[in-house]
């Protein structure tokens, strides 16, 4: 099994965990860090492409990919947890009214 | 000539929305000055591109992959246009609906998502598109949630964690396309696809995650609470323009990676299309409250144009020149709607169908907004709808799609029941009166200019057909035409 | 681009733009209203004389531009869209007069003047029409403009009408998109041409075009109020009646009614449809309607409505005469789209009248209102008369090219559906004269206003008169050139059954 099949398959299954927990968790904190585990399982998907092997330089398109998701997975999830704490002042409850 | 149109669409509002935040008391003259510059940007690269053909520029002259390649064709263009076009009277009307601190918090996200929105209509490598898809989300959601309130809130999360799932379903899909061809290049892998299991498995994440940020039913849950209780620019932005720009994207990725090899899936596409048009219509006319009525006609209007993805395959030009004409045309005339909505809901302090009182003689231009975006809705003629809606039932019949047919001509009909239903209460009085609050007149004439666009675009169709022409985006599909 | 092509376009923007202009008008601005409304009529009625003249002669009047890849709208001005827009500039003209007369002091006129001039616009557009798409085209925009006129008077039995209204003619409008994008699929052209455009189809296809010509008299039927998609006239008389007298003479059942003959004539063409066998069934729905419509009649005692069944029967006799083919047939179908025009707008003024002088709306309140109103009732027996088929008022004419057309072509049995309709229209017709003449009137009549010494507002007088009149003249001088019959000859033989 190289390298780049394990990462992709623990990827793949942060990936089901977190969609799961998604979907299935009524509270809003939990559904956030389950994005999170997504964002982190598809994170290292694609860490596990690209052409890797003994005596070939690491492909950088990946990794830019990566860094540049990461930056983007911390802006939404401070976006997603100030929306949260807004909402749980309004309503008392870090639920989607209505749920 | 070579100007910087495609830099300055992107730049100009993203230095603005930096602008605006850091001098609040201005934000609302720098953003009407950053929207006059995109009005010109656009229309420069219009011209540009009508002599020269389709428009690309490196960024800093590095080459893609790494690099970043702005690249335009005629549907890039067109949905520019509209951005912009409905970006002016977005930003006309914003300007007399919010106020103080409200304003310096609408600028900065509203610019920011125009920059996101261009930025994406440019791109052409799918992990670009990522970027400027979730950047676009974020802005969106913020933008959402500006009212405050538990609606408007709650309406803001539960697109904020559609529109997340939506992105990583799609950027799970990038990784596998880049593992399976090595590369992120749309036109490269429009080459390199093949049809393998891998590639279906791709199409299901990605059209699951773009579907779900289209609002497709079923995954349009969403979209109601999110449009009807944002403020009225706001909403009319949302079902105007960013609900096209995932649009864009899966149409892009379908026409040029996916459909030449999972012909199957369009099948699926066009029976989930024709549910929406029938399921959105029907819940448009159940609504009591004007802003939701709206809201579900853009679940309604988005099926239509999934309609077209089964009709592809045969009828190439005119099927994908009907979606981009309905698209077009919707953008319009649903902003307007909204935005009259809005000056509804400000002037009778409710929006309540039953309970309009006489607004068809208190506030004539706003009852003429809402029923020329209507006729368009409705796709009556003359209007952008009825091109659009002509180039698709053209394309079906020619084919002997009856289903289809049978679909857009109910879908018509059920709008104008909803539409009309709207309109019937705009003359009668209201059982109880109430008390009327001045509207100011740029809100009254931004709605109204932009239900006016949407049925000039009935008069101008060849000329925008032609510009969608170029650079052939539908090359692949114009066999069969 | 020479001045002859852009008279079609003025004529249509002859009132397109005084309407518009109307809109923006505050509501005190009445003299303003009438002079921009007034005007615009005089203009369209020049231009349309103009245009009369030059067909007459020869000329041809047209322009076009492009709507779509591959598809163009056109205005055409040949001879039978000449019958039609003669008609209906003529009547707007009378009817301007006689709405600014019966709405004075009413609300909203800038809204209503506005929208009755599109309406105009509208209808115009529809007979100019060069090919279906544009033909299709003004027929929704007449839909669109008529329905606010519907619900003018802002009451919640307006807002129910207009929602009848709608469903009407919104489905009837799908119907037609339907069946003109499939014909457009199957031929690759829309024109309106003489003989037919389906003449290289060959016998393909039989089954489609058969079905398209249904969905085509479907939606065109629903304005032309074929049975029995008919509903929503009666019901739509809630409106004001200078709105009765313009959707009923004039606009939307005129325009279906014409649309079914361009279809027949210059779509798919006599002989075709015959061959197709579709005229034999389409003869029989026209005879059902007239037969149905005056039946309905017998019993209404509200007197716009009985009026309105009266045209549903009696629009029925041009989509007869079409349907029979056969020259004479089809000049009396042609010629009675004038004639009924100017005998029902008449019928119309006269129960406007009623209602607006004594609050008179129901057939047995009409008891000796001959004594109160002579004139109006005067007029009101021409038409009715007109209606029965008696010479010499011009129903007679319509009826005897019906007669002998039916002859000329073998089908007797209309002989008899005519001579049944004539003593129905009778049946309900000659009670309301008998009441109104010689009834003794009431001690009070249910609402009166005075207009000063004369029975009534000169502007409620003058509008019936001129019809009247014109009724009269073109069943006595049926004979002189430019009269409608001589023009619906110069059609039949010009246009309809050239060798």
């Amino acid at each position: 099994m190289t390298a780049g099949i394990v990462y992709a398959l623990v990827g793949a299954v942060l990936f089901g965990l977190g969609l799961y927990a998604l979907i299935v968790r009524p509270h809003l904190l939990r559904k956030i860090i389950a994005l999170n585990v997504m964002g982190s399982g598809t994170f290292l998907m694609l860490v596990g492409t690209g052409r890797s092997g003994v005596g070939l330089p690491p492909d950088a398109v990946p990794q830019a990919m990566v860094i540049t998701g990461i930056v983007v997975a911390v802006s939404a999830t401070a976006l997603a947890l100030t929306l949260m704490l807004r909402l749980a002042d309004e309503t008392g409850r870090a639920e989607l009214p209505g749920d | 000539m070579e100007a910087p149109w495609a830099q300055a669409l992107i730049l100009a509002p993203l230095a603005g929305a930096m602008s605006a935040f850091l001098w609040p008391h201005r934000a609302r003259a720098i953003g009407l000055v950053t929207m006059l510059l995109l009005v010109m940007s656009v229309a420069g690269l219009g011209i540009q591109m009508a002599r020269f053909g389709i428009y690309r520029h490196l960024v800093g002259g590095w080459a893609p992959p790494l690099g970043i390649e702005l690249y335009a064709d005629g549907l890039s263009l067109l949905l520019l246009a509209a951005t912009a076009v409905v970006g002016a009277g977005v930003s006309v009307y914003a300007a007399d609906y919010f106020r103080g601190h409200d304003a310096a918090h609408f600028w900065p996200l509203w610019l920011f998502l125009l920059a996101a929105l261009d930025a994406l209509f440019l791109s052409r490598d799918i992990f670009n598109i990522y970027v400027t898809l979730e950047l676009l989300g974020l802005a969106a959601v913020a933008l959402t949630g500006l009212g405050g309130g538990r609606d408007a809130l709650g309406g803001a999360m539960r697109y904020l964690l559609a529109t997340l799932l939506g992105s990583l379903l799609y950027l799970l899909g990038v990784a596998m396309l880049y593992h399976g061809f090595g590369a992120l290049d749309i036109g490269v892998l429009a080459l390199r696809i093949r049809p393998t299991p891998l590639v279906w498995a791709t199409l299901g994440l990605m059209g699951a995650g773009l579907c779900l940020k289209t609002a497709v039913f079923p995954l349009h849950f969403w979209l109601p609470p999110a449009h009807a209780n944002a403020p009225a620019p706001v909403s009319a932005a949302l079902s105007g323009l960013v609900v096209k720009a995932s649009l864009y994207v899966l149409l892009r990725m379908w026409i040029d990676v996916f459909g030449t090899v999972a012909a199957g899936a369009s099948v699926l596409f066009g029976v989930l299309g024709a549910v929406a048009v029938l399921w959105g219509s029907l819940q448009a006319l159940r609504q009591a409250r004007l802003k939701l009525l709206v809201a579900y006609s853009t679940v309604a209007q988005i099926g239509y144009l999934f309609l077209a993805f089964p009709l592809g395959a045969a009828s190439g030009w005119t099927a994908w020149g009907a979606v981009a004409y309905l698209a077009l045309s919707h953008a319009l005339a649903k902003a307007a709607m909204f935005l009259a909505t809005g000056n509804l809901l400000r002037f009778g302090g409710h929006d309540r169908i039953a309970d309009l009182d006489r607004v068809a003689q208190r506030l004539p231009l706003t009852t003429w907004a809402f029923a020329l975006a209507g006729v368009s809705i409705m796709g009556l003629p003359p209007s952008g709808g009825f091109v659009g809606k002509w180039l698709l039932l053209q394309a079906a019949l020619a084919q002997g799609r009856w289903g289809i047919a049978a679909v857009v001509v109910v879908g018509g009909l059920l709008a104008a029941a909803y539409v009309f239903r709207v309109l019937g209460h705009t003359f009668t009085q209201a059982p109880v009166p109430h008390e009327a609050r001045p509207v100011p007149a740029h809100m009254q004439w931004a709605a109204l200019l932009l239900a006016g666009g949407a049925v000039l675009l009935g008069f101008i169709a060849p000329f925008v057909l032609s510009m969608l022409r170029i650079g052939h985006p539908f090359a692949m599909w114009e066999a069969g035409s | 681009m020479s001045l002859d092509a852009w008279i079609p376009l003025l004529v249509v923007a002859s009132s397109l733009v005084p309407g518009l202009v109307i809109f923006g008008l505050a509501e005190r601005r009445s003299v303003l209203r009438s002079v921009l409304n007034l005007a615009g009529a005089t203009v369209k009625l020049v231009l349309v004389g103009w245009m009369l003249w030059g067909v007459y002669q020869g000329h041809h009047y047209e322009i076009s531009w492009p709507l779509l890849p591959g598809l163009e709208m056109e205005l055409r001005a040949g001879p039978l869209a000449l019958l039609f827009v003669t008609l209906s500039t003529v009547l707007w003209l009378v009817t301007t007069v006689y709405a600014i007369g019966y709405l004075e002091d009413s609300p909203h006129r800038s809204r209503f003047f506005g929208f009755f001039s599109l309406c105009v616009s509208a209808t115009i557009g529809v007979a100019l029409s060069g090919n279906l798409i544009t033909f299709l085209l003004f027929y929704e925009l007449l839909t669109l403009s008529t329905y606010p006129l519907i619900v003018h008077r802002g009451t919640e039995a307006a807002r129910h009408a207009g929602r009848t209204y709608l469903v009407y003619t919104v489905s009837g409008g799908a119907l037609v998109l339907l069946g003109t994008v499939w014909l457009y699929t199957l031929t690759g052209t829309l024109e309106f041409t003489s003989k037919g455009i389906l003449t290289p189809l060959g016998q393909g296809h039989r089954a489609a075009l058969t079905t398209i010509f249904v969905l085509l008299v479907a939606g065109l039927g629903v304005k032309a109020a074929l049975v029995p998609l008919h509903g929503w006239l009666p019901r739509a008389m809630v409106a004001p009646a200078p709105v009765s007298a313009l959707l009923h003479a004039v606009a939307v059942v005129k325009a279906g009614a014409f649309g079914i003959i361009r279809v027949v004539f210059d779509i798919y063409g006599v002989e075709y449809a015959a061959g197709l066998g579709v005229m034999r069934p389409l003869a029989w729905l026209a005879a059902l309607t007239i037969i149905y419509g005056s039946v309905r009649a017998l019993s209404q005692d509200d007197l716009k409505r009985r009026l309105a069944f009266s045209t549903v029967s009696q629009v029925a006799y041009i989509t007869l005469g079409v349907a029979m083919g056969g020259p004479l047939a089809t000049i009396g179908g042609v010629v009675h789209l004038v004639h009924q025009g100017l005998m029902k707008i008449t019928l119309f003024f006269c129960a406007g009248n009623l209602a607006e002088t004594l609050g008179i709306h129901k057939i047995s309140e009409m008891g000796g209102v001959g004594q109160r109103m002579p004139w109006t009732m005067a007029f009101f027996t021409i038409g009715a008369f007109g209606m029965i088929g008696t010479p010499p008022v011009a129903g007679f004419v319509s009826k005897w090219y019906l007669g002998e057309g039916a002859l000329q072509v073998a089908q007797p049995w209309v002989l008899g559906v005519l001579v049944a309709s004539s003593v129905l229209n009778a049946a309900y017709f000659l009670p309301i004269l008998h009441t109104a003449w010689f009834r003794p009137p009431p001690d009070a009549w249910p609402e009166e206003r005075r207009f000063g010494p004369a029975e009534t507002a000169w502007m409620l007088l003058l509008p019936p008169l001129a019809t009247a009149a014109m009724a009269l003249a073109a069943g006595l001088l049926a004979s002189v050139p430019l009269s409608p019959l001589e023009w619906a000859r110069l059609i039949a033989a010009r246009e309809l059954y050239r060798p």
